[in-house]
């Protein structure tokens, strides 16, 4: 065989590289250190925004104290039942609308008009129906989680290549085989940017719910702190509310890396 | 549609046929997309083991033709049976298809790709074709990383797999450079002389269609139908360059009024 064998080497990853997404943290790091600067000198008032050092404290006393453990812990609780719910009603309307032409018309519309009340509009009508418990909550966040996935799903399936099927058809792999074979894999990836875009908005959509209607949670910090006038607490929440948000980004991240990996 | 009295194209003496059967029968074949007539009166047989190329303009209804017997078209009016039966009622099931793009799934191995249209587990025969390809050592390789060719040869190596009666291919060479491309030509002799399989394949090349064909079927176009049938009495294996090949590519470009 006289053909000339291509194959693509993977460069071996420089040393250097491995350290290179450190730089992100170079201007959050300055932003802090002039957070804590601006706050010394007196630019701004400690009532109305505390220092990195007073929030990091109130934070870890807060945590020592076993406060902070529950707050966190129902959060993301709620965050993650929201998301579990609302991915699996994403998934299965996303697969029925994306494979049926019927299905989709006559849902689309509705759920395309649907995604844009604004998150907040829904709460008194959640409370109405579902109390003050936790029901009212994860169904928001569902709700909030719902969307980007239906979206992502519905579109990655409708547009599978059509070569591809037509090479399923000639094969006569059959309708269950080839969803199996070809159409899952082709939409998994929107799949995943979806889910994505699902757990974010549910971090979103849990503040709405929080922040409202609940005794307990990152939310009800954030809006406890206000009433207690504590700043402290309130940038504190955020900041948690950043990094549980980042920290779950990257795992769906990480997932997406593993599976998309053509 | 009367059967068998009067074809235009009588099957070469069939060696080593498998059945009675020819392995392709098209006659007064058909296929209009509204008011246009893609084929026409399209008669065609091959025999088993015969290696025929379709020549013909863009837009003679050459790629409708392979749909046609890949099952893809089902409204047609005529008649088009592999090895007896009618592609409409599982004839299609006997047809292998090489698209003129690889088309091979990205995220599947090469092995899993030329295993796409086996029922069960099947490693050695797969494992068997890889090589057959001259891809051994590539059967996990995912498609991205293979070259142009190399991605054309496993979709050669799929539609192999489970030893269709007719096997089918749609300009395959034509997204590959000049060199590859005759890389890629005699390859396929190779392996058609090693596994005799069933060949039609559709080409607009007509030095292709003459130095790959034992026979050259030309279409002409609007609509597609038979214009000539050109016998290439050139011994294997042949020369590019082989003085037998020079009128059978004139009486080709003759026919297409080139």
């Amino acid at each position: 065989m006289a053909t000339v064998r291509k194959r693509a080497l993977r460069r071996p990853e420089l040393d250097l590289d491995r350290f290179r997404w450190l730089l992100g943290l170079v201007v959050p790091a300055i932003l802090v250190v002039l957070w804590h600067v601006l706050v010394t000198v007196g630019v701004f008032a400690p009532h109305q925004l505390p220092g990195p050092l007073t929030v990091a404290t109130t934070l870890y006393s807060m945590a020592v104290a076993g406060e902070l453990t529950g707050h966190v812990a129902i959060t993301l609780q709620r965050v993650a039942a929201g998301i579990l719910l609302g991915v699996s009603v994403g998934i299965l309307f996303g697969a029925v609308t994306g494979l049926y032409g019927l299905a989709h018309d006559l849902l689309d519309p509705l759920f395309q008009s649907t995604k844009n009340i604004p998150s907040l509009a829904w709460v008194p009508l959640f409370l109405l129906w579902f109390g003050i418990g936790e029901g009212a909550k994860v169904t928001l966040i569902a709700l909030g989680a719902f969307f980007p996935v239906y979206l992502n799903f519905s579109t990655g399936i409708k547009e599978v290549d059509r070569d591809l099927l037509e090479v399923a058809e000639v094969y006569d792999i059959g309708r269950l085989e080839s969803l199996r074979r070809v159409v899952v894999p082709a939409a998994l990836p929107s799949l995943l940017v979806g889910i994505r875009g699902g757990v974010g908005l549910a971090w979103m959509f849990v503040v709405a719910a929080e922040l409202i209607a609940a005794s307990q949670g990152i939310g009800f910090l954030l809006s406890d702190g206000r009433v207690m006038s504590r700043p402290d607490v309130i940038v504190g929440s955020i900041l948690l509310f950043a990094f549980f948000g980042n920290l779950s980004d990257l795992a769906v991240k990480g997932v997406q890396r593993r599976v998309v990996d053509w | 549609m009367s059967s068998t009295g009067d074809r235009d194209l009588e099957p070469r003496g069939g060696d080593g046929a498998d059945s009675d059967q020819p392995a392709l029968e098209v006659s007064a074949l058909r296929k209009a997309y509204g008011d246009t007539v893609a084929l026409s009166d399209v008669d065609l047989t091959v025999d088993h083991g015969e290696f025929v190329t379709v020549v013909g303009p863009s837009g003679c209804g050459k790629s409708t033709l392979l749909r046609v017997l890949t099952g893809l078209e089902e409204r047609f009016e005529g008649r088009a049976e592999i090895d007896g039966s009618d592609v409409r009622e599982g004839g299609s099931d006997d047809v292998g298809m090489v698209f003129q793009e690889p088309r091979l799934l990205p995220w599947a191995t090469v092995r899993e790709n030329v295993a796409v249209g086996l029922d069960g587990p099947d490693d050695g025969r797969v494992d068997d074709l890889v090589s057959q390809v001259g891809l051994e050592g590539f059967g996990d390789t995912r498609p991205d990383e293979l070259s142009g060719g190399m991605a054309q040869r496993v979709s050669l190596a799929r539609g192999l797999a489970y030893e269709p009666e007719l096997l089918l291919l749609d300009e395959p060479f034509s997204a590959l450079d000049a060199l590859t491309k005759y890389e890629q030509q005699d390859f396929l002799l190779e392996v058609w002389n090693r596994l005799e399989p069933t060949v039609l394949l559709v080409t607009h090349d007509v030095e292709e269609a003459a130095y790959l064909g034992d026979r050259v079927v030309v279409l002409g176009d609007q609509p597609g139908t038979v214009e000539r049938v050109i016998d290439v009495a050139v011994d294997r294996p042949r020369e590019r360059t082989a003085d037998g090949l020079v009128p059978v590519r004139e009486s080709i470009t003759d026919a297409l009024g080139v």
